[in-house]
């Protein structure tokens, strides 16, 4: 069957977004354009939005903002059973008290097609999904991916243009997943019309789309094909969920050079002098030698057999490194690794607060790198006071448990300044890079406890001075992390 | 010495003292009675007796009436509310629910006391209208155990299955009528079996409205005050075969459709 290679935008969403009745905004300025034919997959975890933004172009959820776009026409407001677009539901939605020529045959019959059409169609349908002879069929006789099957058939007998699917294979035992991801993206090929699919798993993902839309938190995070989005991610985020990788936050040194994991690396990307970064290196792009010939040193803490290679894990400093090698590694020795320039890929980093994730201790007192930070804690949780036994409580009167409230502390680096009096400050550390920024200088100040902390100063400070930091009890910002 | 073993099976023993007792005994006793004359002599006499009296016959069809008309009005009241209940998105949905099921748990000669109160302030003498007074008071009784069978089905209903329905061009009607109806058919099932069983023989509901014409119960009811064991006995069995052959073919349906809306849990 011929494929249409025109590249012709068969649905638009423009600044979709979606809006709960509480308030919650679940799809938040959602952008994307997909073209007749293509295979585009939404990729995220549970609650992205993925499932909602679907729902919207089948039509059983409306937009609170945005166009939505169907061969340039305004589908907004028209019902579903108006749109040329049919869905696979997550769990099939087969109609139980009809069989399985009846339940294909369902959208024809309303299109009031002739039945002799009908039952050729239904007939060429159930070919496709390779359950030919079973119209008589009642569906609870049909077996998990026999159901799957009939409610592929059911929906591509229409010929949509449009062709949703819900997480279809979300219900199957894994060598079955398998087979259908193939079958799906044969049928994709063979019909030549529009997919859009939606799963939270990568890969199933990687191996299926033309396109992938990573979501998180109702946002679009990364649009591309397969390779760009392994290959290169734009975020944390689409780096974590995408594929096994390890993330380190460092510093651009020079020219393609990077600085991370207490070491220096050539890299390919070219990013501006200073510039904080993340850098994302796949498991399998980290090479293991004998520890003089490597760039970093590291004790190898676990060895995990997962068939064609091992998981290697090894602790350097505070930055533990995953490593997928063929050759084994024994525990507790002491190893090198490589990365070559091509595995390394740099993110520019979400943003140049210093944070810094903690706990509370039994008395509820805010702990940070070795001390207690004054701070009133009813303030950082919502709703929460202190009861006559000194636990704290929620709104509704429920004790937090202390071990279960975790704080991310943010400081901006503006608001901290060094001095050389080791007794001035609240922290002491060593200064291990400075940037010029044409009106102040930025340095990383690694503290006693191994964390680093980005400061802006308008003075000249050397390299590896021993500074102590100053930050006012009122700059500290206090979140509570969900 | 043997050693008393306990098995699981000896805890039916109670079970089944009880069914003989009070299902099998009186059984055999009404058997017994049915075919049988005052000096004990097996006859066939009731039996031809029932057939044969127009008095009789026309109350059996009288009472079918009522118990057809009651079924039909309690269903058109109840689906509504059902469905309406079931598919909305009202906040106390249960507290809707209770203030129509509600009478059911008021006595039952209270309600039909206040029920005639209201009817005789209406109509002024309850005499006029037997077949009505009988529809309302029988209607009012029993329309909860129409509306709650229908509305648990349709609560139970996947909500995904009127989606389908719509995303392969369905309008509102025909989701209602390709799938929410046939798929709430068991829960009418139940509905008209608790309903219209109960209508047949009810007749202290006609008894208290002072109604003068007769169901199957009241004949049953006749003969026994009459120490006629006999021909109560009779239309008694009578009745129970009825009802045995209604419940027979409702369950046929009733079967099927549990089946395929089992296979709907599942897939």
């Amino acid at each position: 069957m011929e494929r249409n290679t025109a590249k012709e935008n068969i649905i638009e969403l423009k600044h979709i977004s979606r809006t709960f009745d509480d308030g919650f905004r679940v799809v938040d300025d959602f952008n994307l354009t997909v073209q007749r034919g293509e295979f585009v997959t939404f990729l995220g975890p549970s609650g992205c939005g993925k499932t909602t933004t679907l729902r919207m172009i089948a039509g059983f959820d409306k937009p609170t903002e945005g166009e939505l776009l169907l061969s340039g026409e305004d589908i907004r407001d028209l019902p579903p059973n108006k749109r040329p677009i049919n869905t696979v539901f997550q769990r099939y939605a087969l109609f139980p008290h009809l069989n399985v020529f009846e339940n294909v045959a369902f959208g024809l019959k309303l299109k009031k097609l002739p039945k002799a059409d009908i039952v050729k169609k239904v007939k060429k349908a159930l070919e496709m999904v390779d359950l030919e002879d079973f119209e008589d069929r009642g569906i609870q006789t049909l077996s998990g991916g026999q159901q799957q099957r009939i409610a592929i058939a059911r929906a591509i007998v229409n010929e949509p243009e449009i062709l949703l699917l819900d997480e279809p294979l979300g219900a199957l035992d894994l060598k079955m997943r398998k087979e259908m991801q193939l079958e799906l993206k044969g049928m994709h090929e063979k019909l030549g019309i529009t997919f859009i699919y939606v799963t939270h798993d990568q890969e199933e993902a990687l191996t299926m789309s033309d396109k992938i839309v990573v979501m998180s938190e109702g946002k679009i995070q990364q649009i591309g094909t397969p390779e760009d989005i392994y290959n290169e991610p734009k975020n944390a985020f689409v780096a974590d969920f995408i594929g096994e990788s390890n993330i380190f936050s460092g510093i651009m040194t020079g020219k393609c050079r990077v600085r991370f994991c207490g070491a220096e690396f050539e890299c390919v990307d070219d990013v501006e002098h200073g510039t904080m970064i993340d850098a994302v290196v796949r498991p399998e792009d980290v090479t293991i030698t004998s520890p003089d010939r490597g760039i970093i040193r590291g004790t190898v803490t676990s060895v995990i057999f997962k068939g064609v290679h091992y998981e290697i894990a090894v602790q350097s400093g505070k930055n533990e490194i995953v490593v997928q090698s063929t050759r084994k590694a024994e525990p507790n020795t002491v190893v090198g690794l490589c990365i070559e320039p091509e595995g390394i890929h740099i993110m520019l980093a979400e943003n140049t607060i210093n944070r810094i994730e903690t706990g509370v201790d039994k008395e509820y007192r805010l702990q940070f790198l070795g001390g207690i930070l004054n701070c009133d804690m009813t303030a950082i949780i919502p709703g929460s006071s202190y009861s006559t036994d000194g636990s704290l409580v929620d709104a509704h009167g429920d004790v937090i448990e202390p071990d279960r409230i975790r704080v991310i502390v943010s400081v901006k680096p503006e608001d901290i300044t060094m001095s050389d009096d080791k007794e001035a400050g609240i922290l002491r550390g060593h200064i291990i890079n400075l940037i010029y920024k044409g009106d102040h200088y930025s340095y990383v100040v690694r503290t006693e406890e191994d964390e680093d902390f980005i400061v802006s100063d308008e003075y000249l400070w050397n390299m590896d001075d021993y500074v102590s930091l100053l930050i006012p009890m009122d700059k500290f910002h206090y979140a509570i992390k969900k | 010495m043997n050693k008393f073993r306990f098995q699981r099976s000896q805890l039916c023993i109670p079970y089944g003292m009880f069914l003989v007792c009070f299902v099998l005994a009186p059984l055999i006793v009404i058997i017994y009675y049915a075919f049988t004359d005052g000096e004990g002599q097996f006859t066939l006499e009731n039996l031809m007796g029932f057939f044969s009296s127009p008095n009789t016959i026309g109350t059996l069809a009288y009472s079918l009436g009522v118990a057809v008309a009651t079924t039909g009005i309690c269903l058109m009241l109840a689906y509504p509310i059902a469905y309406i209940l079931a598919r909305s998105s009202i906040r106390h949905r249960s507290v809707v629910l209770m203030i129509f099921v509600m009478p059911m748990w008021i006595n039952f000669t209270l309600r039909i006391t206040a029920l005639k109160e209201i009817l005789t302030m209406i109509e002024g003498n309850l005499a006029y209208h037997p077949f009505l007074n009988t529809l309302i008071g029988m209607t009012y009784d029993f329309l909860p155990f129409m509306i709650l069978p229908i509305y648990t089905t349709l609560l139970k209903l996947d909500g995904s299955l009127l989606e389908a329905a719509a995303d392969l061009g369905a309008d509102a009607v025909h989701t209602f009528l390709k799938v929410t109806l046939p798929l709430s058919v068991p829960g009418i099932i139940s509905g008209i079996v608790m309903v219209f069983l109960p209508s047949m023989t009810n007749y202290v509901v006609l008894d208290m409205l002072y109604n003068s014409t007769y169901i199957m119960g009241s004949l049953i009811g006749a003969y026994f005050s009459a120490y006629d064991w006999h021909n109560g006995s009779m239309i008694a069995l009578i009745l129970l075969m009825i009802i045995l052959v209604f419940t027979l073919f409702t369950n046929r349906y009733a079967d099927e459709d549990a089946g395929s809306s089992r296979g709907g849990v599942l897939g």
